[in-house]
């Protein structure tokens, strides 16, 4: 038997003064599914960002078949057959989704390109993901989970020996994560070693052989997953015992309507709408990716086209023609898409932070108060247990979760009444998963209303004290008390039950 | 991605940054000692207050232009706008000189004048970027050739000529001077206070560096994407406004030739001071120095007999690459 085909020994990195991997010493075997996993910031990103010529060691080597390599570039790693699917996208916005994937790759017959067989290769490689997305289609018009499938198809078009994915399945619905696992396993019968990295440790049960547990940049262990269950991979992830994901279901909600939203249309996305949320609720939003969830709550706080509707706020009829029209009635909305809309990746953490609220921040004649934003920012960092490098850290030098707990103290400057929480654990450890679950809870007590979208079904049931579920742009579903389970919510979501809607109406 | 490797280590990102901001100062001084190298009448302070008075008005331009940059968008139309109004002041106050008389009010009503017509230029750049949902580039390309047109046609394909009485008054505004510094000199420094402390210290200027960075985001912060985008063309139309008034007295007069390749040393300015082109970050003071180092250029070249004169526009040019360049490099991307 061959020993590993990709190593490292001694791996240290840098980022300026601070040290973030220490001494570390993986081994990814030939053909096998290799898992990585930690809390947020603990350096699986970076570790995997060296193997793959994204970053260069400070100290340590990395082995490939046993020689040492040093990668300048990431086309210095594909070139020695290591592909990487990054956790941020990293496609080029205004390319169609054939030109991407074949990007530094393209394909020449003679002087030209070599347009119909990228065409028909491209199309190859959607089909075998199963997914919709046409070749043809720019980048920037896809929806977050379709950008996952082309950066997915992306990768494995390159025909690498070692493929490694950065959460891949962070934004992707049970029915995309099952293609997908099927994709990697029949790439792994092929011979190809994939290292996986992934907060959901239902998945990597289901999918590694071998799981590496990283924490605060040293390795804690590596160990076969038959060794290993959910439970004890939390527990060493964070390095104390993890029980009680989610908060007691000790919350009613009061008789009063705060939101009450009637026959909300957003042409092409959502269709005639209508729900209402309590005081003090915690109401969840189940549906597929795609199903109009979003782009249902971007109409309401007026971020989007909406061509028919009323939105009623504490009983009183709201005109929201533009966000800050939610603003000024204290409903705020945290985006899905972190880096795309809610985050400024190149600016700092401060400047982020304060930006939605910058309106409290000014003084006399329209100057900013830095010394309140810089207390802001320290509580925030207190609050969230932020991360960073240093207090005026980018966003880019953050870990995803740490960017997340950014963009979540973000909306909360404006204290708002009503949240609107699409996705709000996305890339985010279990430890870090559980606060924010109790935050949520804890907001609920103080008299505030939640609307929760997620794709996690667990993560609704757990937090949620009532669920509407979508399906093609429309309200299909309602369920709350004991009818709230994962059957009755997938029967509505995928049209078995409540399918009184024609199906032509479908969504983006 | 084949992307390279990025910005990585954070003791490298402080001294880009640095690099990044003392850059142009650097830069400006090694003109400097250039200069006075090549031909030592060039640190007298004759010629020193010479070139810095000749740079105010591309850098009073220049100031308005870090603003619509650091937000991502871009105006080619402010030479030709300085010309139009340089021309429609001529005229009104050659107009007054016979109803209210060769007097201050007079020069005051031009003044008034530029100022109005320098802020309606620059909203409707800004009302048919934003509202028409046309690239600014494109949309300015169109103004640009329209207000150069207009006056060539007001000036009926001549020049125009400030009555010589008026002058007499007006004058002071360019040649004169305050504690022994020139006018121009001084508006182009509390333009630039003012500038800077809008785009570093209040709401707008906050707004105006997070549209750049990122126009999505900032519509997801509930900023009025929309209206800040108009307000920056706006303040540079304010800014040609300012620097067309101190303009007019020096040579009194206006024609199709009037500021003829403004925009590009407007734009050069903030570019070699450090403001990315693609918009989200501001360097006003590099953008001061920026306007400084052009007029100098041109100095420095009337002062040798080394390189012609007429490779100003070609050294001008080489210096602004390289300083892109260095940036980059800088940056490490
Ligand atoms: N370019 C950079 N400059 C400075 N610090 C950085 C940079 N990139 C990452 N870091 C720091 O390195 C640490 C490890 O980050 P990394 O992205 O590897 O975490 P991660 O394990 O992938 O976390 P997550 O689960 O949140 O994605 C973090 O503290 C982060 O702030
Ligand atoms: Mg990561």
């Amino acid at each position: 038997m061959a020993g590993p085909i990709l190593r490292t020994t001694n791996l240290c990195k840098d980022f300026g003064p601070v040290r973030v991997l220490f001494d570390m010493d993986f081994e990814l075997q030939p053909g096998e599914i290799h898992a990585v996993i930690g809390e947020n910031g603990a350096g699986k990103s970076t570790l995997v960002k060296i193997l793959s010529g994204y970053h260069q060691p400070t100290e340590g080597q990395v082995l490939l078949r046993d020689r040492p390599v040093k990668f300048q570039s990431t086309k210095d790693a594909e070139d020695a057959g290591i592909c990487m699917i990054h956790q941020e996208f990293n496609l080029a916005n205004d390319l169609t989704v054939e030109e991407n994937i074949f990007l530094g790759k393209e394909r020449r017959r003679g002087l030209f390109l070599d347009k119909r067989y990228m065409k028909e290769h491209s199309r190859e490689v959607l089909a075998s993901l199963e997914t919709d997305v046409s070749p043809n289609a720019r980048v920037k018009n896809l929806s977050v989970s379709q950008k996952q499938m082309v950066e997915i198809a992306k990768a494995v078009s390159r025909n690498a020996d070692v493929l490694i994915m950065d959460e891949p399945t962070a934004v992707l619905t049970r029915s995309e994560i099952n293609v997908l696992f099927r994709l990697i396993r029949s790439l792994q019968a092929k011979g190809v070693s994939v290292i996986y990295i992934s907060h959901k440790l239902d998945e990597v049960k289901e999918l590694a052989d071998t799981v590496t547990v990283l924490r605060d940049g040293y390795k804690v262990a590596t160990q076969p997953i038959g060794e290993l269950t959910e439970d004890m991979m939390a527990t060493m992830m964070v390095g104390r015992e993890m029980k009680d994901m989610f908060p007691d279901k000790d919350l009613e909600p009061k008789p009063d309507t705060v939101l009450d939203v009637r026959g909300v249309t957003s042409p092409g996305y959502a269709v005639d709408c209508s729900f209402h949320l309590k005081r003090q609720e915690i109401l969840g939003f189940a549906g597929l990716v795609g199903s109009g969830r979003t782009e249902l709550m971007e109409a309401i706080v007026g971020l989007r086209q909406r061509s028919s509707g009323q939105i009623e706020v504490n009983g009183q009829t709201a005109s929201i023609h533009a966000y800050r029209d939610a603003i000024s009635r204290n409903i705020v909305y945290l985006s899905e898409d972190r880096k795309g809309k809610g985050l400024l990746v190149e600016k700092t953490m401060g400047f982020n932070l304060t930006l939605l609220a910058l309106k409290q921040y000014v003084r006399r004649l329209g100057m900013i108060d830095e010394t309140a934003e810089a207390v802001s920012l320290r509580k925030a960092i207190e609050e969230f247990e932020i991360r960073a490098p240093s207090n005026t850290a980018v966003i880019n030098t953050l870990s995803g979760g740490n960017q997340q707990k950014v963009a979540l103290g973000k909306i909360m400057e404006v204290d708002p009444e009503i949240l609107i929480l699409d996705e709000p654990t996305r890339g985010i450890d279990v430890g870090t998963k559980q606060q924010i679950y109790f935050f949520i809870h804890e907001l609920a007590k103080q008299g505030k209303s939640i609307i929760v979208i997620s794709s996690e079904l667990p993560e609704l049931i757990g937090v949620c004290q009532r669920i509407i579920v979508m399906r093609s742009g429309h309200i299909v579903g309602d369920v709350s008390g004991a009818a709230i389970n994962e059957e009755e919510i997938m029967r509505y979501a995928m049209g078995i039950k409540g399918g009184n809607n024609n199906e032509q109406q479908s969504a983006g | 991605m084949s992307s390279k490797a990025p910005a990585e280590t954070q003791g490298a990102s402080r001294f880009t940054l640095d690099f990044r901001t003392l850059g142009p100062f650097v830069a400006l001084a090694l003109l400097m000692i250039l200069g006075t190298m090549i031909n030592a009448t060039f640190i007298s302070s004759a010629n020193l207050t010479n070139v810095l008075t000749r740079s105010a008005f591309i850098g009073i331009i220049a100031v308005g232009a870090t603003f619509v940059i650091s937000a991502g968008g871009i105006d080619l139309s402010v030479g030709s706008m300085a010309a139009f109004i340089s021309g429609v002041m001529i005229i009104a106050m050659n107009h007054f000189v016979n109803t209210v008389g060769v007097n201050w009010t007079t020069v005051m009503i031009g003044m008034g004048l530029s100022v109005a017509l320098g802020l309606a230029a620059g909203l409707a750049n800004g009302l048919v970027t934003t509202k028409g949902r046309i690239d600014s580039f494109i949309v300015t390309l169109g103004t640009m050739g329209i207000y150069r047109s207009l006056v060539t046609y007001l000036a009926d394909g001549g020049t125009l000529s400030l009555s010589f009485q008026l002058r007499g008054i007006y004058r002071p505004v360019y040649y004169g001077s305050f504690l022994g510094i020139p006018i121009p000199l001084w508006a182009f420094f509390v333009v630039a206070v003012i500038g800077w402390i809008v785009l570093n210290k209040t709401r707008f200027g906050r707004y105006c560096l997070a549209i750049g960075s990122n126009a999505d985001v900032a519509a997801y912060s509930a900023i009025n994407v929309d209206r800040i985008r108009t307000l920056t063309y706006v303040v540079q139309g304010l800014c040609v406004a300012v620097a067309t008034i101190i303009y007019v007295p020096r040579l009194g007069s206006a024609s199709a030739s009037t500021g003829v390749l403004w925009e590009l040393e407007a734009i050069a300015a903030v570019i070699i001071g450090g403001t990315a082109l693609k918009g989200g970050t501001s360097r006003l003071w590099g953008t001061v120095a920026g306007a400084i180092m052009l007029s100098m250029i041109g100095n420095i070249l009337n002062l040798t007999d080394a390189i012609s004169q007429y490779l100003n526009g070609a050294v001008q040019g080489v210096i602004i690459i390289v300083a892109v360049l260095v940036q980059r490099s800088g940056k490490g991307r």
